[in-house]
């Protein structure tokens, strides 16, 4: 059976570089970077390396990175951090509705400890009203954390803008970049953003490793309490052949950057084009051109996605749907039905997400079984039936 | 996969439905050892983590995520696909508001057979089919057997542990599409299996409690929900003998928690008109036949001779009850009267009355009221 992957924003394989560079420091390079000996000191050497390759993928100082264990550990760290730092301060945060679970769930839970969050409402765009960000900053406010595109639909979110609206109210600006690292540009030296977070294992490196960046001056409680490790920031012992993995992953994404979006901006017109053309009664999410360039959002009605990802599961092809919950079972997308989805329209979508390896060949078999998964599958549904 | 040179030989493909239990981890390896095609599947029916948030437990004792995870360990060691689909829509709207508006109305629900009837073999079944499974596959102890006239519904072989009771909604398009693999087995014989093949469920115990409640019972689970207010305790002439706590902590025939004195008193009737929970001595808890509605017939020859009268049957008011001797009979709007040899106590409207001819499931409906 043919096997295609077209999740890459769920996890994305590790390249044959990144597997060789990180190699050495599984076997051979074993030494605690904080060690003074010999033993540390290539570590050491390999960590402010890679440190330094994964700032040139943002535009920021490398002593403005700490290396984390994930998106969700930096996502904590920034919103937790930077609230218990500023609590004197106030006690709002602003966030929108279509954040990642990890940005959702840690201001659920700064809420019982007292914060108050705003949640922004998107348009059927997937987008936030400017206007009402402003609206809602308070003179409590100290947080604002907007993603930079979003996991599901791939919107991209105007972060310059609401970077400057946080510098002119004096706001801190946190943003989950997770999404965006490695596909497109990124620049925090022209975005006014104050914490941003990065993972590995979306930039083709393994997974147990992300990166925050922590603008200079800004101060953050730690998350992690222990050794004098990242500057005081985390503590434990760093995970050296993670790091040295993301900064080998972080240099190929510059290296390909522009060949990369052109790539993938191909294969995705080819799919969304090519889907519209053959199967009826479908609909693309998100806005249409602020998007990244692998992600396609795909409702297909009288049908549910859940069902449709089986089906394609078994013909080899991944793809998914919503974000996968910890028993690995589907959710209604709360992104999508922020946007005004109607139920049926958020049940019926799957996302389908390219990455460097994907073919237009493979782009071509998804649209050639398709269609004929899609009308067995509504030809089991009385409401397809009725709107016929 | 078949080998070079051999012939391809389609296989059937079932999807099985894993509650993380013992049953089903082993109906899913019974059907692997012959050979089917297997793709395991759990059904999230309830999001325990609204309420466990932190601590992770859960109160529950089937299709929770500890569950869900034996579930896909079992089909991982069996080398199957398996799959979580989320049914907590369905569920919530099927089963748990029917459970609460149940009390509501004064009667006792059975939950677990709305479960089977609609989210096993409608959703579950439909979700299989649209995977073009050929069949559906469970863990109930009952046997599907081939009849003249389409497919039998019998008792599992081990009749302590049959849970024919909660299928008596199968139709015949559901009985042809459905296996249920451990329904020649006793349960020691499903243990058995299940310890030889080293299913991590063997030693698991058995959910009895109802899924979805958390709480310490049901009656807290439905305090969280409704709000009925205490009322009188009456006898049969309508004397006010003391208090009730609000009329959904009662069954027919439940004596104890009434907190009278003298007696001993059994609840008799739940008025919901009156707010009034009416008791009395257990020779008045007996009645003579019932009336049930939204009866499904699984056997056509028996509901062509109820439509006079049928007769050598017993009916089954309640999972576990003994059956009792009975001789049924159609009713010109479809429901059916069923008539006792001897008094039968507590016939409780809201729980199902089945009827068998020996071990083989005729039909059934849902209990609206006693006859005395």
């Amino acid at each position: 059976m043919n096997r295609i992957y077209f999740d890459h924003n769920a996890t994305t394989p590790v390249l044959d570089e990144v597997f060789d560079a990180m190699v050495p420091f599984l076997k051979d390079q074993w030494g605690n970077p904080s060690s003074i000996h010999w033993a540390g000191r290539g570590t050491r050497k390999a960590v402010e390396d890679a440190r330094e390759s994964v700032s040139a993928l943002l535009n920021c100082t490398p002593i403005e990175l700490i290396f984390t264990s994930s998106g969700t550990e930096g996502d904590n760290h920034a919103i937790k951090g930077l609230a218990y730092a500023q609590k004197n301060k106030g006690n709002h945060i602003i966030t929108t509705k279509v954040e990642h679970p990890a940005v959702l769930s840690t201001c659920k839970h700064l809420q019982k400890e007292g914060f108050e969050v705003t949640y922004l409402d998107v348009d059927k765009d997937g987008l936030i009203s400017l206007d009402e960000l402003k609206a809602a900053i308070t003179p409590k406010t100290i947080l604002i954390s907007v993603m930079y595109a979003n996991n599901e639909t791939g919107v991209l979110f105007p972060i310059k803008e609401i970077g400057q609206i946080a510098k002119e109210k004096g706001v801190a600006f946190h943003t989950d970049a997770v999404q965006a690292a490695g596909k497109i540009k990124i620049d925090v030296a022209d975005l006014n953003v104050d914490l941003m977070t990065i993972s590995g294992h979306k930039l083709y490196a393994p997974k147990g490793v992300g990166a925050l960046f922590i603008k200079r001056g800004t101060r953050l409680v730690p998350l992690v309490h222990g050794g004098h490790q990242e500057r005081n920031r985390r503590g434990g012992t760093e995970n050296v052949a993670g790091i040295v993995a993301m900064g080998k992953a972080s240099g190929i994404a510059i290296r390909d950057m522009e060949k990369e979006t052109e790539h993938l901006k191909t294969l995705k017109e080819r799919l969304e084009k090519g889907m519209t053309e053959r199967v009826p009664h479908i609909k693309i999410n998100g806005h249409p051109d602020k998007r990244l360039p692998n992600t396609a959002n795909i409702s297909f009605e009288f049908v549910e996605g859940e069902s449709l990802l089986l089906n394609l599961d078994m013909k080899g092809i991944a793809a998914s749907s919503g974000s996968a919950c910890t028993s690995g079972s589907l959710e209604p997308s709360h992104v999508l039905v922020s946007m005004g989805l109607t139920h049926e329209l958020s049940h019926g979508s799957v996302r389908f997400s390219l990455g460097k390896s994907n073919t237009v060949q493979e782009i071509d078999y998804l649209l050639e079984i398709m269609p004929p998964i899609v009308e067995r599958m509504r030809s089991m549904s009385p409401l397809y039936a009725g709107a016929k | 996969m078949a080998k070079k040179g051999m012939t391809v030989l389609a296989r059937k493909k079932v999807v099985v439905a894993m509650s993380g239990g013992v049953d089903s981890s082993t109906a899913l390896a019974l059907l692997v050892e012959q050979g089917y095609e297997c793709i395991g599947v759990s059904m999230q029916l309830w999001d325990y983590s609204k309420k466990n948030d932190s601590s992770g437990a859960t109160g529950g004792s089937c299709c929770t995520l500890d569950d869900i995870h034996d579930a896909r360990r079992v089909a991982e060691s069996l080398g199957v696909p398996f799959y979580v689909v989320n049914v907590e829509e369905a569920f919530s709207k099927e089963v748990v508001d029917y459970f609460v508006s149940s009390y509501l109305s004064g009667a006792t629900p059975n939950p677990c057979i709305k479960c089977n009837q609609i989210l096993k073999f409608e959703v579950l079944l439909k979700k299989a089919l649209g995977l073009e499974a050929d069949f559906l596959a469970t863990g109930h102890y009952a046997r599907i057997e081939d009849a003249p006239w389409g497919k039998k519904l019998v008792q599992g072989v081990d009749h302590s542990k049959d849970q024919s009771y909660f299928l008596f909604t199968m139709t015949q398009p559901q009985l042809e599409r459905v296996l249920f693999p451990v329904g020649a087995l006793t349960k020691k014989e499903v243990r058995e299996r299940a310890r030889a093949l080293g299913l991590r469920t063997s030693e698991k115990a058995e959910s009895q409690e109802i899924c979805f409640v958390e709480e310490p019972s049901y009656a807290d689970f439905l305090s969280t929900r409704i709000n009925l207010p205490s009322g009188d305790i009456v006898d049969q002439r309508g004397r006010v003998l003391g208090a009730h706590k609000g009329l959904f902590n009662y069954t027919i025939g439940q004596r104890k928690g009434l907190n009278l004195s003298g007696g001993p008193f059994y609840v008799l009737d739940i008025d919901t008109i009156n707010n009034r929970l009416v008791v009395g001595p257990q020779e008045l808890l007996y009645s003579n036949g019932l009336i049930a509605g939204e009866v499904n017939w699984i056997n056509p020859e028996a509901r062509e001779t109820a439509k006079e009268s049928l007769t050598g049957v017993t009916a089954k008011i309640r999972y576990r009850h003994h059956g009792a001797p009975c001789k049924v009979a159609i009713l010109p709007d479809g429901r059916i009267k069923a008539e006792f040899i001897e008094p039968e106590k507590a016939v409780a409207p809201g729980q199902a009355v089945v009827i068998y001819r020996d071990d083989e499931v005729l039909g059934g409906g849902w209990i609206e009221c006693a006859l005395k």
